[in-house]
């Protein structure tokens, strides 16, 4: 058995593509193509080219030695963080301007809730000259001022959601009924791995560089490929596919998903998925997510904008279903903490997200010569005011 | 019996209304059904409402977030509907999203509408491969029509695909939107409406979304059997309270 995609879009129980009928001939045309362009000598060449020379990989695969030693581990850190843009999400970018180009889009939407897949979508829209619409829930423009200005300043337009909860889900609602609307020149560059099949493993396979990268890195640092295990926080999961990608079949790599636990797994403000969610469906995909018991879709919490979100991609739901992954929820609280404490020991402030990550290290204990990898999603400049508020720094 | 197999088969165009169930208030669902049957409405949509409705424009958005606000359920519309078959005779038909329903259970929420006297879903996040391979025998176990949508991107094949699964009517979504567009049709529009119709499809067609008046009607059923209002009726609930449906009616479709 794979933990990749099937032939027909799922991942065990979850995945498909569960959309309305307005949406069957943009995402059956993408299904058909998606894995011929992305094999095109001319695309792989241009992809890799921009992820060199534009985004800055490869990332660094740095030994935190400082970190180490204070586990008792060995802590490997995936520099996604230093990634243009500040994150990992610009590799999806990339990869989906690169297809919508070939698709003969020249309009595009995304959705975003912290603003970092805002930004990064801007970005590569800007650097091709594309029309780009950014929708965004009211409560997060006013959650991420900066975020909203660079996507101004890239360019885009930034439309307000101001249906139903106003943050992210409600944001992908909109960008969906875009694409509803605009059925022929659009092209939706979903940010996670999230959304209907293809999405989830189109997103997975452009995030999978940083798999890649990690196994000729560990080879030249270690003298192997695998490590004993891979961290990662999940939102939709992109960074945390990405990281798994070339690792999902390789049973003896231990797969760690970390989610926001909020104020508390119980509290009733927490963004666990895995541990609050059922399955059902959202956003075109079958996977699990916080809802009610009547099956109405329940708003999340979690002081990390980017991890806020009710769903998590259908991969991320079978590893759990699964028990392929060793899933881990942090709360705020150990969070923040968490990333205060990077910023000490290794000089590295971390997006509040990857500290999700950082964070197990308190309570989930490795052996002192097990590899562990993780993935620093993204870094903190965009997490400063809340870094700022917290500490009362 | 089949009542949407009977409807259909007048010899005259069809109109039907959606309202969004628990909509203004959380006990009027009963009571717009009688009143737009009274007022020779030939079936009624029962908007199941959901946090999410990804199709929808604000209009039925606003509705379903009130709806939701009054304490409505899957569970109190079953309540609401119990007994309605004793005063209702046109067909009824649910429409709602997936996730509820596969909440609710596919099957006991099939059953409970076979209960109640639904005849029919529209379920537009169920595409049909999935219904065909999941989920059709339990709908045909309980004797309920899904009715499938199209749009004007549809391919011919998959019209034709379409058209040998469904039983009762095709819903044709008038124009590349979400609900409660009120632009009104362009000469495109009325062209894909007559291609359509010129198809010869199994089942008869029915137009929605982009329908709010007497002349959208009217371009909308010159090719098709019928058409479906629904934000529009939302909009008149809105600002006219339940007091004048019959007045509603009647613009829409004057005698
Ligand atoms: C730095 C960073 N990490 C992680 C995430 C969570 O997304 P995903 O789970 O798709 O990686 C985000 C989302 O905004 C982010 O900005």
């Amino acid at each position: 058995m794979s933990y990749q995609v099937d032939e027909k879009g799922y991942y065990g129980d979850f995945g498909g593509a569960y959309i309305p009928e307005m949406l069957y001939p943009n995402v059956e045309e993408l299904r058909r193509q998606y894995l011929d362009i992305m094999k095109e000598e001319s695309f792989q060449k241009e992809f890799k080219e921009l992820l060199r020379d534009y985004v800055g990989r490869p990332t660094p695969l740095y030994y935190a030695e400082r970190f180490s030693k204070k586990y008792g581990t060995k802590v490997y850190l995936k520099r996604e963080d230093l990634c243009h843009t500040g994150a990992h999400k610009i590799n999806n970018t990339v990869g989906q301007i690169l297809m919508a180009k070939r698709l003969g889009k020249n309009r595009i939407i995304a959705e975003t809730g912290a603003g970092q897949h805002g930004v990064a979508t801007a970005t590569v829209c800007a650097l091709m000259g594309i029309e780009c619409i950014v929708y965004m829930g009211e409560i997060d423009i006013d959650r991420q001022a900066p975020n909203v200005a660079r996507m101004k300043m890239l360019g885009a337009t930034v439309i307000p959601a101001k249906s139903g909860s106003r943050t992210l889900k409600d944001a992908t609602n909109e960008a969906i009924r875009d694409w509803i609307n605009n059925p022929v020149d659009t092209h939706y560059i979903i940010g996670s791995v999230v959304g209907p099949h293809p999405y989830p493993d189109m997103v997975a396979r452009f995030q999978a560089v940083i798999s890649e990268e990690i196994k000729v890195q560990l080879k030249e640092k270690e003298n192997r490929e695998n490590p004993d295990y891979v961290v990662a926080c999940v939102g939709g999961g992109s960074n945390a596919a990405g990281a798994y990608y070339h690792y999902l079949d390789t049973p003896e790599v231990g797969i760690i998903a970390v989610e926001a636990a909020g104020k508390g797994i119980d509290s009733g403000k927490s963004a666990a998925t895995s541990v609050l969610g059922k399955e059902g469906i959202i956003h075109g995909s079958k996977t699990l997510l916080m809802q009610s018991e009547d099956g109405q879709i329940t708003e999340p919490y979690s002081i990390s904008a980017g991890l806020d979100y009710p769903g998590v991609g259908p991969m991320h739901a079978n590893l759990f279903r699964s028990g392929r992954g060793e899933f881990i929820s942090i709360t705020d609280e150990a969070a923040m903490k968490a990333g205060l404490q990077l910023a000490k020991l290794e000089g590295i402030i971390p997006a509040i997200e990857s500290s999700h990550a950082l964070a197990i290290f308190e309570d989930r204990k490795f052996k002192e010569d097990d590899i562990v990898v993780v993935n620093l999603s993204g870094r903190g400049d965009k997490d400063l005011s809340t870094y700022i508020d917290y500490f009362q720094l | 019996m089949n009542r949407i197999k009977n409807t259909l088969s007048q010899d005259k165009k069809l109109l039907s209304i959606y309202f969004t169930a628990g909509y203004p208030e959380p006990e009027d669902t009963v009571s717009i059904i009688k009143d737009l049957e009274k007022n020779g409405v030939d079936f009624i949509e029962i908007g199941l409402p959901f946090s999410d409705p990804l199709a929808d424009g604000p209009t039925i958005q606003e509705s379903s977030g009130v709806a939701l606000k009054n304490g409505m359920t899957t569970k109190k519309l079953f309540q609401q509907l119990d007994g309605i078959r004793e005063e209702v005779e046109i067909p009824l038909i649910i429409m709602g999203y997936f996730n509820p329903i596969l909440q609710f259970g596919v099957e006991e929420f099939c059953k409970r509408c076979a209960a109640v006297g639904i005849d029919g879903l529209i379920i537009p996040d169920l595409p049909v491969e999935e219904y065909n391979e999941k989920y059709r025998v339990i709908f045909e176990k309980y004797g309920l029509s899904n009715i499938f949508l199209i749009t004007p991107q549809t391919s011919e094949e998959r019209i034709r695909f379409i058209d040998s699964v469904s039983e009762g009517f095709i819903y044709m979504v008038s124009t590349a939107s979400v609900t409660g567009s009120t632009k009104g049709f362009t000469q495109e529009t009325r062209d894909y409406f007559r291609r359509i119709s010129e198809m010869k499809l199994r089942n008869p067609q029915i137009v929605g979304f982009g329908i709010s008046d007497e002349e959208t009607y009217g371009q909308a059923t010159e090719f098709a059997k019928g058409a479906i209002i629904g934000s529009a009726f939302i909009k008149h609930l809105n600002s006219s309270g339940k007091q004048d449906i019959s007045g509603f009616v009647k613009r829409i479709r004057p005698v």
